[in-house]
């Protein structure tokens, strides 16, 4: 036991005395919650678009003052002829068009109906079809004070709530994933790579000749490291908290528990890596090309997961980054306990079992 | 130039004679294309809907029926209280609840107007604007049924104004995420393993100790650098001839612009990525350090580079971040070239800043490399 404990402090040393290193580690967390939560937003603002008036009248102007009142576009450029649209759009200067007929306000009060195209760069969908909705809503606002001495009859108000975050703030999103593959990629990453470095440089030899046991060596080599992932995760939450005001609804004593238990699956994901691994480069190839783009694309942290194709719901539930990110969510925004999230934290352990447990068996192997 | 081929060669045979890093270098990358491609959706459908009707009317049946043929829901259960539904929601079993309260049916044809209330799950914020908009399509028109069937004649004078608005999606007629996705995606894989690979390699050389020998054999640094970079530009641009293919014949991907102007773009491209590998094993002192650097950039620069989230819609200071974003540039040109057929004068300006990047990226990245050695 003293033995190990004494391993455990010269690993703590290494990695203490090593600033460089330790600056990296620390730093780089901080400075992708403050970038990304700022940063990132799936929300369409300022979109660069271009007006087509055929018309010129009093109707389009009032129109077109209130687009560019919006906070969703930004009027760029006035075009005259159709023509220019398709060479504005190769250019990537702007992502729509609004074109109004000819005699737009004439159509509009003699026959109550007036037309408009709205045409967009639909390269990027999402932006094409949040502009199509937008500058739909905005006509319709138009019309409706048009319409104000016109009595409506017959119609249903919807009223909408919108529950655990009213605001619609994207920030809510991109914190928890974040975090997620901060905690992950950081711990697979690490242990993977310091257990191959050991291999690699011939070191691990000697550790395993020594009295320690295997497992010992394993252990004494990954605790620095949840150490470490801890303090990360603490200054994370921290962060989301004081500076993004995400609420925690639920148990932040919790929210640790869960966080320790996600850093050890990570962790154990990173030992698998290394016993598959022989060489550094190898291993970190795999935890960083083989783990971050699945992590980024499949946890539901940016995508929707229900929105994917049938198989690839299937796949997502393998990556442990998916069932942290549900756990996460639901403490911090839902409030939720124990009795809703038992299943996901199942999952992880389950999976934090399995990843030990297949590391064991090959070590084994290569020991003999 | 003699020695500079033997030095490719021999970095060449030392990349190949890896077994185990082959498939991570060729087939990791090529799977995640194929299969993460399909993933990258912003299309929000399979709502997961639930209702509690109050009401129990030909009315608020017909309504629910409404919600019941859209593609964009599905339909759940019919529950009992606001209780019941709320603790579904909790679990995530529901994403959006809609109440139908007492009286609905009477109101409206009685006060001429009735109340709906709505409860989506906003985590995601804008999932639940795109549902809230599906919900209010839904609402909308069957407002209008309603008023067709109760008053079917009506007055031209009182009619209310009424703009139609036509929607035109260039380029991408059907919305197609993939169309948009897979070039993005591609450019990532490109940019990742080439980085990766660089990064690792001169600093590998440094913790083993084998870099100290080279230093002192008659070969010059360019020589050195440059026998050890082109292979992986030559990685690089195999990996984009590859994807290109795949994105072709597995995903349709349209390619309208010049094929050509692609690859000389992605040649300077690389130039600079490669030059960040090095100036990154400069820096560093252990094959650790060096990927957690490159790692923390390329986390920045692909979440800052308009792949997965629109520039326009980031904080201005955060929108001149990206002007140094590499990937930002490439994922623009990719997505001009092959989707709307951009050509030279449409890209020039991306392609001025990467030849930019690229000289000062490996003038400094050279010059540092004296000093460290």
């Amino acid at each position: 036991m003293k033995r190990f404990i004494g391993f455990i402090k010269k690993e703590f040393y290494h990695i203490f005395r090593d600033r460089r290193s330790l600056f990296i580690l620390f730093g780089m967390p901080i400075a992708q919650i403050l970038l990304f939560g700022f940063a990132i937003t799936n929300e369409i603002n300022n979109v660069n678009i271009a007006i087509l008036d055929h018309s010129k009248d009093a109707s389009t102007e009032e129109i077109i003052n209130k687009i560019s009142a919006s906070k969703y576009f930004t009027i760029k450029q006035m075009i005259a002829h159709e023509a220019d649209i398709e060479s504005t759009f190769k250019k990537g200067k702007i992502k729509a068009v609004l074109n109004f007929e000819k005699d737009f306000s004439k159509n509009l009060i003699a026959d109550h109906n007036a037309t408009i195209q709205i045409i967009t760069d639909a390269t990027d969908p999402n932006t094409a079809n949040s502009i199509t909705n937008y500058t739909n809503a905005i006509l319709q606002n138009y019309q409706q004070e048009k319409n104000k001495g016109i009595q409506i009859e017959y119609q249903i108000i919807p009223q909408t709530r919108m529950v655990y975050n009213p605001e619609l703030k994207s920030v809510f999103m991109f914190v928890p994933g974040v975090m997620t593959i901060i905690l992950m990629l950081v711990s697979a990453m690490m242990t993977s790579i310091s257990i191959t470095r050991e291999k690699e440089l011939g070191t691990m030899e000697i550790l395993l000749v020594s009295p320690l046991k295997p497992f010992q060596v394993i252990i004494g080599k990954v605790v620095p490291y949840i150490f470490l992932s801890v303090i990360n995760a603490a200054v994370i939450v921290l962060l989301s908290i004081f500076i993004f005001k995400m609420p925690v609804q639920g148990s932040l004593f919790l929210l640790g528990l869960e966080s320790v238990l996600f850093i050890i699956t990570s962790l154990a994901l990173g030992i698998l890596i290394s016993t598959i691994a022989a060489t550094q480069q190898a291993a970190m190839m795999i935890s960083l090309m083989g783990l971050m783009l699945p992590v980024i694309l499949l946890s539901g942290f940016i995508f929707p997961i229900s929105s994917m194709p049938v198989p690839l719901q299937i796949i997502s539930n393998i990556i442990p980054a998916k069932w942290f990110i549900i756990i996460i969510k639901g403490i911090m925004l839902k409030g939720v306990g124990m009795a809703y999230i038992w299943k996901e934290t199942l999952i992880l352990i389950g999976m934090t079992l399995f990843f030990i447990g297949l590391s064991i068996k090959k070590y084994k192997i290569r020991l003999e | 130039m003699k020695t500079i081929g033997y030095i490719i060669q021999k970095e060449f045979k030392q990349i190949f004679r890896n077994k185990g890093m082959l498939p991570i270098i060729f087939i990791l990358p090529i799977l995640q294309l194929v299969i993460l491609s399909n993933a990258a959706t912003y299309e929000i459908k399979n709502i997961k809907f639930a209702y509690i009707d109050y009401d129990r009317t030909t009315t608020s049946r017909t309504l629910l029926e409404k919600f019941n043929a859209s593609t964009y829901f599905d339909v759940l259960t019919n529950f009992p209280s606001q209780k019941i539904a709320s603790s579904a929601m909790l679990t995530g079993e529901v994403d959006v609840v809609l109440e139908i309260p007492n009286n609905f049916e009477r109101n409206l044809l009685k006060e001429k107007t009735a109340g709906l209330s709505i409860s989506i799950n906003a985590i995601d914020g804008a999932a639940a604007g795109v549902t809230s908009g599906y919900v209010n399509q839904i609402v909308q028109s069957f407002n209008k049924d309603v008023k067709m069937s109760i008053m079917n004649i009506s007055k031209k004078t009182d009619q209310p104004v009424s703009i139609a608005s036509i929607p035109s999606f260039w380029y991408n007629t059907t919305l197609d995420y993939k169309t948009f996705m897979v070039p993005g995606i591609l450019v990532l894989l490109v940019t990742m393993i080439t980085l990766f690979l660089s990064g690792m390699n001169i600093v590998r050389e440094k913790e083993i100790g084998t870099l100290e020998q080279i230093n002192v054999t008659p070969i010059r640094k360019s020589q050195f650098i440059t026998g050890k970079l082109f292979p992986f530009w030559v990685i690089g641009i195999g990996l984009l001839t590859i994807g290109l293919i795949l994105a072709k014949v597995i995903f349709n991907t349209p390619m309208l612009g010049s094929l050509i102007l692609l690859y000389t773009y992605t040649s300077i491209y690389i130039l600079v990525i490669l030059g960040m590998g090095l100036l990154i094993s400069n820096f560093t002192d252990t094959q650790q350090q060096a990927m957690f650097i490159a790692w923390f950039f390329v986390v920045i620069f692909i979440l800052m580079s308009g792949l997965f989230t629109p520039i326009e819609s980031m904080p201005k200071w955060a929108q001149i971040i990206t002007e140094f974003n590499p990937i930002k540039y490439f994922v623009e040109v990719v997505r001009m070239v092959l989707l709307k057929g951009s050509g030279l004068g449409d890209i020039l300006p991306q392609m001025l800043k990467t030849l930019l990047f690229a000289i000062l990226m490996n003038l400094l990245a050279v010059w540092s490399y004296k000093k460290v050695n």
